[in-house]
C-alpha cells in the first residue's frame, strides 16, 4: 500500500486534481449548453487516439492481428475526435448567428 | 530533447483540453473552447507520431497510422456535417461508441502483445476493457434507439439479469486478476463478450425520455476508459483528458438526474416505461375536446401572454422555423409570447434550446421551468409542441405514476392550453397523460409543422 502509493505519488496527484477540476468546471452551468458541453466533453475523450497511435506504432511488422487491430482503432479514434469537434462546432455556430 | 517535445505537447493539450471545457460553459467563449480544445487534440497527435518512443523505438508504421487518420477524419467530417440538427444527440452517441470501441481495442492489442504483467497491469487493461467495451454497445443501442430503429425492450427480469450480468463480469475480472493462470489469454475474450452484452442489455430497456441522461453516463464512461489507456502508457494528457471528461460526465449526469428529481440508480435500473404503471388505466373512456384552427388562431391573436412549450414532436417535425414565425406573428399583433423550455424536453437537455437558436429564436424568449411556472397563471394561452411528459400533471398528483416526483411544467395553470399532437398515443415514457382530458384543455391533431404553418396562414387572414 505504502509502495503503491509512493511509487505512484505523481499519478494519484493527478488523478484527484483532475477529477476536482472537471467537476468545478462543469458546475453552474446554463441548462442551453448542456448539450455542447457534452458534446464537446465526448470529441475530448478522442483522445483516447493517442493510445491507438502509441499501440499501432509499436506493432512488430509481423504481428497481423496487433496491425490490423491498431489500424481499426486509430480509425475509430479519429472518427471520434473529428466528428466530435465538428459536431459541437455546428451546434455551436447556431448560438453565434445571432449575436452578429 | 524529442522527449522534452513530446512532453510539452501533452502539457500544452492537458491545458487545452482544460480551457477548453471551462470556455464551453458560457455562450460567448463556447465556440472558440471548443476550437482551443480541437487544437491541444491535433498538437498531442502529431506529437504522439513525431515524439513518442517506447523502449528507444520511435513510432513505426506511420503510413498506416497516418492512412487510418485520413479515412477516419474523411467519415467522421462528412457525418458530423451531414447529420440534421434533430439527430444531433444519435451523432453524440455514435461518436462516443467510436471512442469507446478504440479503447477496448487498445487493451485487447495490449494484451495480446505483453500477456504477462503486474496485477495492477491486468487490472488496468481489463478495465478499460470492460469499460471501453459497455461503452461501445450501449452507446451503439442508444443511438438505434433514438433513431428509432431499436424499439424498448424488457421489463423487470432484465433488471435483474443485468445485475447477474454485472456480478459475473466483476467475477471475472477478479479471478482474471488475481489468479492470471486460471483462465489465461481466455479471460480477455471472456470479458470482451461479457461487457458487450451487458452495454446492449442495460441500455435496452431505458426509455426514451431517459436517454439524455444514458448518453451522458456512457459519455462519462468513455472517458474513464481513455484514462486507464493514460496509467497504461503513463501518458499524461490521457490521463488529464480521460478524467476530465470522466468526472464532468458524472457531475453533467447528475445534474440531469437532478433535474428529472430522480436518482441515478433510479434510471439505470428503474426501466422507466416498461412497466406499464397505474397511470395508463385512467385514460380509457374518457373524452378530449377538439379544436379548430381558426378558433385556435382567435384564441392566440386575442390573448395577451402566450407561452409555447416545445418537446421532441417539434424536432421531430422540424418545426422550430415555422414555430418562430408564429411568434413573429402573434407579436405583430401584441401578443406577448415566451418559450417555455423543460430541462429534459427533447433527447438531450438543452436540445430545444440548440433547435430554436437555429431557427433564430432570440435568447431571452427561452425562460427555463423555474421561472415559467410561477408565470403560468398569467399567462393566457399555453400551446405544447409536441411535448408530453414534461407537461404531464400526473407527475404532481399521482403517486403512483412512473414519473411521479419530477418537476413538470404547470401548463395546467394557464388559463388555456392548445396541445398540438399527432394522435392520442401515449408519450415517449409511455404513460397516459391527464393534461389532455382537463377541461381547459384543448386538443389540434396533426403533424406539427403542417399544423403550425396552417395556424399561422390563420393569423394572416384575421
Amino acid at each position: 500500500m505504502a509502495d503503491f502509493f509512493l511509487q505512484n505519488q505523481d499519478i494519484i496527484y493527478i488523478v484527484i486534481l483532475s477529477i476536482l477540476l472537471g467537476i468545478e468546471v462543469i458546475s453552474n452551468v446554463p441548462a442551453i449548453l448542456h448539450t455542447p458541453l457534452m458534446s464537446g466533453a465526448n470529441a475530448i475523450h478522442g483522445v483516447v487516439i493517442i493510445g491507438a497511435i502509441i499501440v499501432m506504432g509499436h506493432a512488430q511488422s509481423g504481428d497481423y492481428l496487433a496491425l490490423i487491430l491498431g489500424f481499426l482503432a486509430v480509425l475509430l479514434g479519429t472518427l471520434n475526435v473529428v466528428g466530435g469537434f465538428v459536431v459541437t462546432n455546428r451546434m455551436l455556430e447556431m448560438f453565434k448567428k445571432k449575436k452578429g | 530533447m524529442s522527449k522534452f517535445l513530446l512532453e510539452l505537447s501533452y502539457l500544452i493539450g492537458s491545458i487545452t483540453f482544460i480551457l477548453g471545457l471551462k470556455m464551453l460553459g458560457s455562450p460567448d467563449s463556447a465556440r472558440k473552447g471548443n476550437l482551443v480544445a480541437a487544437a491541444g487534440m491535433v498538437l498531442a497527435i502529431a506529437g504522439t507520431v513525431l515524439f513518442h518512443e517506447k523502449d528507444g523505438q520511435s513510432i513505426g508504421n506511420i503510413p498506416w497510422i497516418l492512412a487510418a487518420m485520413g479515412i477516419g477524419t474523411i467519415i467522421g467530417w462528412f457525418m458530423a456535417m451531414k447529420v440534421k440538427l434533430t439527430a444531433m444527440p444519435q451523432m453524440v452517441s455514435f461518436f462516443n461508441g467510436m471512442g469507446g470501441a478504440c479503447a477496448a481495442i487498445i487493451s485487447l492489442v495490449e494484451y495480446h502483445s505483453h500477456p504477462e504483467g503486474s496485477a495492477g497491469y491486468l487490472l488496468i487493461v481489463y478495465l478499460g476493457l470492460v469499460i471501453g467495451s459497455v461503452s461501445f454497445s450501449g452507446s451503439i443501442v442508444a443511438f438505434g434507439k433514438l433513431d428509432e430503429k431499436i424499439k424498448d425492450f424488457g421489463g423487470r427480469y432484465l433488471t435483474y439479469l443485468n445485475l447477474g450480468l454485472l456480478a459475473l463480469i466483476f467475477t471475472v475480472l477478479g479471478i482474471a486478476v488475481a489468479t492470471p493462470d486460471m483462465l489465461g489469454g481466455s479471460a480477455l475474450w471472456i470479458l470482451l463478450g461479457l461487457s458487450t452484452l451487458y452495454g446492449i442489455l442495460f441500455v435496452l430497456p431505458i426509455g426514451g425520455a431517459d436517454m439524455p441522461v444514458v448518453i451522458s453516463l456512457l459519455n462519462s464512461f468513455t472517458g474513464m476508459a481513455a484514462a486507464f489507456g493514460g496509467f497504461l502508457y503513463h501518458n499524461q494528457v490521457m490521463l488529464t483528458g480521460g478524467i476530465l471528461v470522466g468526472s464532468a460526465g458524472t457531475i453533467l449526469t447528475v445534474l440531469m438526474c437532478k433535474a428529472m428529481n430522480r436518482s441515478l440508480l433510479n434510471v439505470i435500473i428503474g426501466s422507466f416505461g416498461g412497466g406499464g404503471a397505474s397511470g395508463a388505466a385512467a385514460g380509457g373512456d374518457q373524452t378530449v375536446r377538439e379544436i379548430s384552427l381558426t378558433d385556435s388562431a382567435i384564441l392566440c391573436a386575442y390573448a395577451g401572454k402566450v407561452c409555447i412549450v416545445p418537446g421532441y414532436g417539434l424536432a421531430v417535425a422540424q418545426a422550430q422555423h415555422i414555430c418562430h414565425e408564429l411568434e413573429k406573428k402573434l407579436e405583430d399583433k401584441g401578443v406577448e409570447v415566451y418559450y417555455a423550455i423543460h430541462p429534459v424536453a427533447g433527447r438531450m437537455p438543452g436540445h430545444m434550446n440548440v433547435l430554436l437558436a437555429e431557427a433564430d429564436v432570440p435568447y431571452p424568449k427561452l425562460v427555463e421551468m423555474e421561472e415559467a411556472n410561477p408565470n403560468m397563471p398569467n399567462t393566457d394561452v399555453v400551446i405544447v409542441v409536441g411535448a408530453n411528459d414534461v407537461v404531464n400533471p400526473a407527475a404532481e398528483n399521482d403517486p403512483g405514476s412512473p414519473i411521479y416526483g419530477m418537476p413538470v411544467l404547470k401548463v395546467w395553470d394557464a388559463k388555456n392550453t392548445i396541445v398540438l399532437k399527432r394522435s392520442m398515443r401515449a408519450g415517449y415514457a409511455g404513460i397516459e397523460n391527464e393534461l389532455f382530458f382537463l377541461p381547459k384543455t384543448k386538443m389540434l391533431f396533426g403533424d406539427a409543422k403542417d399544423t403550425l404553418q396552417k395556424l399561422v396562414a390563420e393569423l394572416k387572414d384575421l
